[in-house]
């Protein structure tokens, strides 16, 4: 008898759309948000690793605004000489790139997971997999470079002292998310190919891990903006 | 729970809107890099970057994270919370002022040390 009622939404959710939805899907004693458990679960997470990132930029924003000697010009401070050609930011204009196509990878990785492809699934996953490693390889030479130019925490030899804190705290924890990202894709990755979510009866774990994995792009989106390009 | 079809699950789009979407961030990525190569200053540039920058986050969470297709109660607890962050930069930006003037005060202008 409730069927009847129910044939308009999907199952699980309540009456209407809109703002009549918001009131019913968080009013109805249930379930309020309906998408798997694991699913709610990460974006939740990402929402909190949203205001870490955030609480970072925004400390960088107030020490840029507020210091009195110059900041150091990003743009040059990044430039490497390719093939005798002088070209400002290059090395992380090549890693936006990288990251944003090993999101594009990964987005077709979901895709393929919901078809069932496991194939074509585990194969994306593992090219969005080396996508990151080969950008954690590219912060790691620009880390090099810059430890090198005698960029330390505590001052460097091109102006203002924060930009080494600034610098290796922001790089250092987005770099981190992508290296345990790698790790995450891999075991997801493997279990895809040994069946175990075909046992398990869904593939949401792929989409799941494919949160994960565009929130470190979209927190590269951010730091690109305010950290590079300022 | 039980998936009554195991072909009808989960979110089906086409994998020429993912190829669309790359190439357009890939052409988003561009403009920000070419705002630091031509040199772009003030205003301009500070409209252009953050122009490029939302962009670019709203195609990822909209179309690579499924948030165009999510319910609006699910979009509205993520997406919401988030604004309270432009009260933080807000302060932190006003107090930013403060802080400049109470270094020069305490280490003196750069010019005098």
């Amino acid at each position: 008898m409730a069927n009847d009622a129910m044939t308009t939404t999907a199952p699980g959710f309540a009456e209407g759309t809109g703002w009549q939805g918001i009131v019913g899907d968080w009013s109805a004693d249930k379930q309020a948000f309906g998408v798997p458990w694991g699913k709610a679960m990460m974006w939740i997470f990402l929402l909190s690793d949203t205001f870490i990132f955030s609480c970072f930029l925004t400390s960088y924003m107030k020490v840029r605004v507020s210091t009195t000697i110059p900041w150091p010009n990003p743009s040059e401070v990044f430039a490497l000489t390719i093939g005798g050609q002088h070209l400002p930011l290059i090395l992380i204009a090549i890693m936006t790139f990288v990251l944003i196509s090993s999101s594009g990878t990964m987005a077709m990785a979901v895709n393929m997971g919901y078809r069932r492809d496991k194939k074509k699934t585990v194969a994306l996953m593992l090219a969005t997999a080396a996508f990151g490693a080969m950008f954690v390889g590219m912060q790691a030479f620009e880390w090099t470079k810059l430890i090198g130019e005698g960029v330390r925490p505590w001052g460097n030899p091109m102006g203002a002292p924060q930009f080494g804190a600034c610098f290796f705290m922001i790089t250092g924890f987005h770099g981190l998310h992508v290296s345990g990202g790698v790790i995450f894709l891999v075991v997801v990755a493997n279990r895809v190919r040994t069946g175990f979510y075909d046992r398990k009866g869904n593939y949401d774990m792929v989409e799941i891990t494919g949160l994960y994995w565009h929130f470190v792009d979209l927190v590269w989106v951010f730091i690109f903006a305010f950290f590079y390009l300022w | 729970m039980a998936q009554a079809d195991t072909h009808g699950e989960g979110q089906q789009h086409p994998i020429a809107m993912y190829l669309w979407i790359w190439l357009l961030l890939f052409v988003l990525s561009t403009f920000s890099y070419l705002v630091d190569f031509f040199q772009f200053e003030g205003y301009l540039r500070w409209f252009l970057i953050l122009l490029f920058m939302f962009l670019k986050a709203g195609f990822i969470i909209a179309i690579f994270m499924h948030m165009a297709w999510e319910r609006l109660a699910l979009r509205t607890a993520i997406l919401v919370p988030p604004l309270a962050l432009l009260v933080l930069i807000g302060l932190m930006w006003i107090e930013g002022d403060y802080t400049e003037v109470t270094r020069f005060l305490f280490f003196g202008l750069p010019s005098s040390g």
